[in-house]
């Protein structure tokens, strides 16, 4: 299949974004984690310092754009963009559609989420000495029970997102390297991936990510990366064994003999040929296979381990912000080359009437 | 909407015998000629006399060279092979479409697109393994084989003239039109008689057309070998006179 640059974005920017989501979403949902109380300078006054798991303002942000990024390049695929709209009403039987509506649900606790992020900040730069805005949820009145709901919708509707848009994909029996069962688990695992690596690279910029949820992250992250190559090379494995559709079987004519395509319709490339006959791919599959190994999976590992490392051992220095940074564009980077090959290998079966 | 309708008494389609078509295009140049003037088109060509002639084509005639396995007695044979829309009862090209611009009707089973509802999004062409769609690059919206909706139905044209043009053109009769939910059409007993087929069952589309495999030929080697020096003979031109042996290599040729 012709690799589609504006699909490519729309699956590795919007996955990497709905994968930040899902970390915090989750994060909200457990709800804040506090310290012991510490004596102060009072008699009877302690203090406790509490946190939102995974929750961090700019990794809340970075991942609200990376997502809209990717559903407006995704609209730089449609013939007619302007009537997008009209692909919210077949959600009982298109996936695609379907997706578009997830899409849509998860904007709303999101968005809510954003608004408030920005009143806190708001009130934060505005604050004087006579009136200290408390930076935490109980400070803007959130009750408590909005707040896990917000988060468990936030984490369902990102991961929901995510399994409607493998689904586009797997549900295409006409294309067999996407009607597998490793299609879907992997769009989820390296979309969640890539959240492990975005939360702490955007967490620098307003170090609101309490340093045990940048070790856990970190940890979560070698996890993942090890998880998603695994997967991916069981899936490369798996397409590799697919026997590829014969022209005797397309035409049902293979009782008869040996069926090879003598002359096709048409001398020059057809819209079919084009869009569905796309070889480059397979033919450097193994180099860009390898490639994608090592810039999604290693070089983020490795980066993420010494992070994790350097944490541990109390070691907290810029450093580490230019580690996770580096972490994320290598695997932005190798998520764009194994998008690029999920999509310009994948073989689609009406070639087989071309099979000379 | 995109969900498909309850399966209807009627369905309309094309029975296509491979036998008879000897590969002229014909079907395929009527359909295009038809439908760029008709309701549902026009068949653009993106670049009509340029180095890459793209356009959008309802029909596409492929041929194939059949090689017997060679333990057979089978001869080869070539077959021309007219790929369009199968005008299937449960296909995904219907139910993927986000927008229910891909529909099924459910009077005849008649598979269509709504061009005005359509956002070529390309989905319901990677669903066909048929490749019974392409886009048009000038519109955005995705095309196919409408059955010459705007023929069969049109009271303005002569009884016989309400054919799909594709059926009309077939210079062998090669091609067929009718109801395939009626057993007693003149299409079903066709298909019974033949074995009419439809490829690619497994998809589970459950296509209405049907292709009509080849009858078998008549063995051409045995022919071959029947005018043939026997194989027993052995001539060596070296041995030949001058005039002989200058026949002998001119005829070999």
């Amino acid at each position: 299949m012709r690799p589609t640059f504006s699909i490519i974005c729309f699956t590795v920017l919007s996955g990497v974004g709905y994968g930040a989501w899902f970390l915090m979403g989750v994060g909200l949902a457990i709800g804040p984690i506090c310290g012991a109380p510490q004596a102060t300078a009072h008699p009877v006054i302690t203090l406790r310092t509490c946190h939102i798991p995974f929750f961090d303002h700019a990794s809340l942000l970075l991942a609200l754009l990376l997502v809209v990024a990717g559903l407006l390049a995704s609209l730089g695929h449609l013939g007619k963009p302007s009537r997008a709209w009209r692909a919210l009403s077949q959600w009982r039987s298109s996936w695609l559609s379907r997706e578009g509506v997830a899409a849509l649900l998860t904007f709303v606790p999101a968005s809510l989420l954003v608004t408030h992020a920005a009143a806190e900040a708001w009130l934060i730069a505005t604050a004087t000495a006579d009136h200290v805005a408390p930076r935490s949820w109980n400070g803007l009145a959130w009750s408590e029970w909005i707040r896990p709901l917000l988060g468990a919708w936030l984490a369902a509707g990102s991961l929901g997102t995510v399994f409607c848009t493998a689904n586009i994909y797997a549900s295409l029996k006409t294309i067999r390297a996407w009607h597998e069962r490793h299609v879907v688990p992997g769009y989820l695992l390296l979309a969640a991936y890539g959240g492990t690596l975005l939360v702490p690279a955007a967490a620098t910029l307003d170090g609101m990510l309490h340093p045990v949820d940048h070790a856990i992250l970190g940890c979560a992250a070698l996890v993942l990366a090890a998880a998603g190559a695994w997967l991916k090379l069981r899936y490369w494995r798996a397409i590799d064994a697919q026997p590829a559709t014969t022209a005797g079987h397309a035409t049902g004519l293979e009782h008869l003999g040996d069926v090879r395509s003598m002359e096709a319709p048409h001398t020059e490339e057809s819209y079919l040929t084009h869009e569905m006959g796309f070889v480059l791919a397979r033919r450097h599959a193994r180099k860009l296979r390898r490639i994608a190994l090592w810039t999604a999976f290693a070089f983020p590992a490795a980066l993420t381990g010494v992070g994790v490392i350097a944490q541990i051992a109390g070691a907290v220095s810029p450093a580490w912000h230019l580690l996770s940074w580096a972490a994320l564009a290598s695997g932005a980077a190798g998520l764009f080359v194994e998008r690029w090959l999920f999509f310009a290998e994948a073989r689609h079966t009406v070639m087989a009437y071309y099979a000379r | 909407m995109t969900r498909l309708p309850e399966p209807a008494p009627r369905k309309l389609g094309l029975v296509i015998d491979l036998d008879t078509c000897v590969g002229c295009h014909a079907c395929a140049v009527a359909c295009k000629e038809w439908n760029d003037g008709g309701a549902f088109g026009p068949l653009p060509d993106a670049d009509p006399y340029g180095a890459e002639p793209r356009g959008v084509w309802f029909n596409r005639v492929h041929s194939y060279a059949i090689e017997p396995a060679p333990a057979t007695d089978a001869s080869g044979m070539t077959v021309h092979f007219p790929r369009s829309c199968l005008h299937c009862e449960t296909p995904d090209c219907v139910t993927v479409c986000p927008t229910g611009a891909s529909y099924k009707r459910a009077e005849d089973g008649i598979v269509l697109v709504d061009e005005d509802k359509c956002i070529g999004c390309q989905l319901c062409a990677w669903a066909c393994p048929y490749g019974a769609r392409e886009i048009n690059v000038q519109k955005g919206t995705m095309q196919k084989c409408t059955l010459c909706v705007d023929r069969i139905y049109n009271e303005t044209l002569d009884e016989t003239d309400r054919k799909p043009a594709c059926v009309l053109a077939c210079p062998t009769r090669a091609r067929h039109f009718g109801d395939l939910g009626d057993p007693d059409s003149a299409v079903s007993t066709l298909v019974a008689e033949r074995d009419g087929y439809a490829p690619m069952p497994e998809f589970g589309y459950q296509p209405v057309n049907r292709y009509l495999p080849p009858r078998p030929r008549r063995d051409g080697r045995r022919d071959a070998d029947r005018s043939a020096v026997p194989k027993d003979e052995v001539l060596d031109p070296e041995q030949l006179p001058g005039v002989l042996r200058w026949l002998d290599r001119v005829l070999s040729r």
